[in-house]
């Protein structure tokens, strides 16, 4: 433990020593962290905007005329039993009617018509997990299939295509994250190369009086460690700081659509991830650079 | 404590440096390891501490044979083994006190112990009061100094020099050689290749003669005694 404690002070005191260019490596991590924990909240907060919209996913199912009231009823009974339905409404044709006189304005022209040409219809809304392009689509079909039914409507595609574009951002976030983790590394491991070649000669003689192994990575993987950390502190940093900026203009920008949305900042599970991210990549980056040119150092008499 | 039974080594560039050498060195013993420069002083040295392998031959070095020991173990065996170089091998950013206790810290030795013994062997060697020192600070004799102090830090049963006195002049070339004997009083198996040989003669311990990668001398007597150079 206590050879554990006097690498880590010893790395960071190796750190301090050098601020500017342990600022620049910490920099480059935290942009390259900073990046996808910025997506990430992009995606989350699109999600929570969007919340609103979980009740406007819903199924105009337009029954055929002819189809009796009683049977319009009985067919709401068995959608009720769905279990990807969260709602079901059934709105006679005489409701229908009725409304539509009422709001329309063409009430006295509705009055010479002899028979109500409006059919019954079953407002349908899917429940919260079945809200997917595909769940909405089975439901479609389900409908379509049944003899009673004229015609089926999805009222709100373009939540749908905006659920599209959260995917595609969802995805785009998982390149990122790969891509830039894997920048992390090559900086992390390229920074410990260069330091273990500038502690060539410590190391040499650190072996020669019967250091292992282990003995001389272990600052190195405490170094990697703590870039990593640092890393992903100032990453998170830097993500609060834009949430703050962005936060009084996208108020604005959802007041103007009626919208009491506000920007949320990283939760702290995702901040969690973020931290841990760091430290992983960290060491993981120290320990192949040092894995791969320790061993070539040995000590010459 | 050494043996080398019918060791060669050849370097990688095609150089032997080393043919056929056969001698031993006995717990307790002090030995000098003369010859001219480039003669195979340093091979032998290099092949006790392990920092190189013998082509052909055994060499044994406490009991354990260095031939067939697994990379893993070669720091457990190094550290009972300390080795003084001519250029001392100090690291110039850290004073003389991380220097001398760096084979205990490699070692994991407890704190109180390091500040304990790194002051004993500072005190055996003549710098006690030097430890926040940097080596660049002090005299040569004295860097050489730090560096027998790292060695002997550890108590090691082994002590092995390469031309310990190579940058001294004569009066600290002395001092120095007497401090390897004091060590060899109290137990401690005593290897120096030097070509000092006046150093040598003043001193009359056994003498293993290394010319064109072969030993001569007295290759395998515990009773120290002098032999004449030819």
């Amino acid at each position: 433990m206590g050879r554990h404690i006097q690498a880590l002070l010893g790395s960071l005191g190796r750190l301090a020593r050098n601020p500017f260019s342990t600022a620049l490596t910490v920099l480059v991590i935290a942009l390259a962290l900073a990046l996808p924990t910025a997506l990430r909240l992009l995606v989350l907060n699109a999600q929570a905007a969007t919340g609103d919209f979980s009740g406007a996913i819903e199924l105009s199912v337009y029954l055929k005329t002819d189809v009796p009231l009683a049977k319009a009823q009985q067919l709401e009974r068995n959608v009720r039993e769905r279990a990807d339905v969260g709602h079901v409404e059934l709105i006679p044709a005489d409701k229908a009617m009725e409304e539509f006189r009422t709001y329309s304005g063409f009430g006295a022209a509705l009055e010479a018509l002899k028979d109500n040409p409006l059919p019954h219809v079953l407002h349908v809304q899917p429940r919260v997990d079945a809200q997917t392009a595909t769940a909405v689509e089975s439901l479609r079909h389900y409908f379509t299939a049944w003899p009673e039914v004229d015609l089926v409507q999805v009222d709100t595609e373009w939540v749908m295509r905006f659920n599209a574009i959260i995917d595609v951002l969802r995805h785009l976030l998982a390149i990122a994250a790969v891509l830039l983790g894997a920048g992390v590394l090559a900086v992390i491991g390229n920074t410990i190369r260069l330091e273990i070649l500038n502690r060539r000669a410590e190391i040499e003689v650190t072996k020669l009086v019967g250091g292992s192994n282990s003995f001389v990575r272990r600052p190195f993987l405490y170094t990697g460690v703590l870039y990593g950390l640092s890393g992903a502190l100032l990453a998170w940093v830097i993500v609060e700081a834009a949430v703050v900026v962005l936060g009084g203009p996208i108020s604005t920008l959802a007041e103007l659509y009626g919208s009491r949305f506000a920007l949320q900042g990283p939760p702290a599970d995702d901040v969690g991830v973020l931290l841990a991210t760091g430290i992983v990549l960290g060491w993981m980056g120290a320990w192949i650079s040092a894995a791969r040119h320790l061993r070539r150092i040995e000590p010459r008499a | 404590m050494i043996i080398f039974d019918r060791v060669s080594k050849r370097y990688p560039n095609g150089r032997e440096a080393l043919t056929n050498v056969t001698f031993e060195v006995h717990t307790g013993e002090m030995v000098f390891l003369t010859g001219r420069s480039g003669a195979g002083k340093s091979t032998v040295l290099k092949l006790i501490a392990l920092l190189e392998r013998p082509t052909r031959g055994t060499v044994v070095v406490g009991g354990k044979n260095t031939s067939t020991m697994k990379a893993r173990h070669v720091p457990a065996f190094r550290r009972h083994i300390g080795v003084v170089f001519q250029d001392h091998k100090l690291l110039a950013d850290r004073p003389v006190f991380d220097n001398v206790a760096l084979p205990l810290v490699v070692a994991g030795a407890p704190f109180r112990d390091v500040d304990k013994r790194v002051r004993a062997a500072l005190d055996q060697v003549g710098l006690l009061g030097k430890e926040r020192m940097l080596p660049m600070e002090l005299s040569v004799g004295e860097q050489q100094r730090v560096g027998i102090a790292r060695a002997v830090v550890s108590k090691p049963p082994l002590l092995i020099a390469d031309e310990p006195t190579g940058n001294l002049d004569p009066d600290l070339a002395l001092e120095i050689m007497r401090l390897f004997r004091r060590f060899q009083d109290v137990g401690v198996t005593v290897v120096v290749a030097t070509h000092d040989v006046h150093i040598v003669r003043e001193f009359g311990q056994r003498e293993l003669v290394i010319e064109n990668g072969q030993v001569h001398g007295n290759v395998s007597d515990s009773l120290p005694s002098v032999i004449a150079v030819r």
